[in-house]
């Protein structure tokens, strides 16, 4: 299957399972909101460039606000995620990016700790300005710290499960 | 003039990125006049198509519940036929008609018109509902939307076979509401945590309030039916720099679970604006 078309429809099946599942689940307490669908952006190849991912993020982002109702709000956050992306790859991997070629961001690529801090500070970053959004509208910086803790907790556990579901393995080493 | 041009190409990607923050911000501080604008129509249109189809799938699932909640009403409602109610008299029967338009000239305020609400939202600042019906069915912005059991907001924006209803549970929500026992306008607000808290303010300290009492729409409302169900009362907080209370209030409507709505058209709106424009010119 060709790379391209493995990625859309892992696009695809993330999404419906956000949109229908995950934001359809009553929820546990008002701090946990837990969102999956930005893993797409963090699982796209090293080979995409920079500028591609700003522009896939700037899509994905609108996609999402669709169904949201919340114009703006997922697309500003996914735009960040996509910045922050190659400048964290440079940082935990020794060998410059773009040699990895069609290689995606996985345990198997980068190795468990480097791939583990590479996930978390992306959905932190996500989360952050994501829920800072949310902050400027109301509530308050216990409201933020709270709800930016416990939902990257749970993400980061969603993110966990969908890596073993996927069995995402590198195609060489 | 090269250097900038130097400039510009060295940080393309992060002018980009600058350029599109600035553009996510634009529509999301100025969400309401975006989303009347044609792609917020049709991103409307595709969003909402889809989760019709879920939506589908997903009314299976609660059939039980919700037949048992239709079949309630419809006890409701037979209750109410004019047959039904028959008034004893020493002298003799007097049987209560409320025909739309009888021989003592009952004008009907409120007409109801069903919808089934398609995706829904609690756990965001500003929630919204959406109902399968739109411009083409007769919905117009402002109009109220309840439920059987309670108020649940009022629609905002209409597309033509959609329409978005800012819920109760929105931060930019308020409510002219009263105690079902009378005495006290106070407004209906939402802080945005608790989807179960709604707040009552500014009713007067006069007013006895009692834990448990209902809170219903006032009789002055153009959009709501007057009296219809909003919740009840299940804290009761004094405000100490002015004289009213605080109250919280729990909503009759889930709005986890809640399937159908009715959109509710004010027939003697366009009547009571006409009055009101006569006042405002004066």
């Amino acid at each position: 299957m060709s790379p391209l078309i493995k990625h859309i429809i892992r696009g695809i099946i993330l999404l419906l399972v956000q949109l229908f599942l995950i934001k359809n689940i009553p929820p546990l307490h008002q701090f946990i909101v837990p969102y999956i669908y930005f893993v797409f952006l963090i699982w796209l190849p090293f080979r995409v460039t920079r500028m591609q991912l700003l522009y896939i993020a700037f899509v994905w982002g609108y996609v999402v606000d669709m169904f949201y109702q919340t114009p703006g709000l997922h697309l500003a956050a996914c735009v960040l995620l996509a910045y922050a992306r190659p400048a964290l790859v440079d940082f935990l991997l020794p060998k410059d990016s773009t040699e990895w070629g069609s290689e995606e961001p996985s345990r198997a690529t980068m190795g468990q700790v480097p791939y583990f801090v590479y996930v978390l500070i992306l959905t932190m970053v996500h989360h952050a300005w994501l829920i800072l959004l949310e902050w400027i509208q109301f509530g308050s910086f216990f409201y933020f710290m709270g709800k930016l803790i416990a939902t990257t907790t749970v993400s980061m556990l969603l993110v966990v499960i969908a890596d073993l579901l996927f069995n995402r393995k590198a195609s060489r080493r | 003039m090269r250097n900038v041009f130097l400039f510009l190409r060295r940080y393309s990607i992060f002018l980009r990125f600058l350029v599109m923050q600035v553009i996510a911000l634009i529509m999301l501080f100025s969400k309401n006049r975006f989303h009347q604008s044609y792609l917020g129509m049709v991103s409307k249109e595709l969003a909402g198509a889809i989760n019709t189809r879920v939506n589908a799938v997903e009314s299976f699932f609660s059939l039980s519940q919700q037949n048992d909640a239709l079949r309630e009403q419809n006890a409701e409602l037979l209750s109410l036929l004019p047959s039904g109610s028959v008034w004893a008299d020493s002298t003799g029967l007097l049987v209560q008609d409320t025909a739309w338009s009888d021989s003592v000239r009952t004008l009907r305020q409120f007409v109801y018109l069903p919808a089934k609400v398609i995706s829904n939202s609690v756990f965001l600042p500003q929630n919204h509902v959406i109902l399968h019906r739109g411009s083409d069915q007769g919905i117009e912005p402002n109009m109220a939307v309840v439920s059987r059991d309670g108020i649940i907001g009022t629609v905002v924006h209409v597309s033509k076979n959609m329409s978005g209803v800012m819920s109760l549970l929105n931060n930019e929500s308020i409510v002219i509401a009263m105690l079902k026992k009378g005495s006290g306008l106070g407004e209906i607000s939402w802080d945005g945590n608790d989807p179960y808290a709604l707040t009552l303010s500014k009713i007067p300290k006069t007013v006895k309030v009692a834990l448990g009492d209902t809170v219903v729409t006032s009789p002055y409302s153009d959009r709501f039916p007057p009296g219809s169900k909003i919740g009840k009362v299940v804290e009761v907080d004094q405000d100490q720099e002015t004289n009213t209370y605080i109250l919280t209030v729990r909503p009759f409507v889930d709005f986890n679970t809640v399937q159908h709505a009715f959109v509710v058209r004010n027939v003697l709106e366009n009547e009571m604006d006409a009055i009101r424009k006569k006042f405002k010119k004066e």
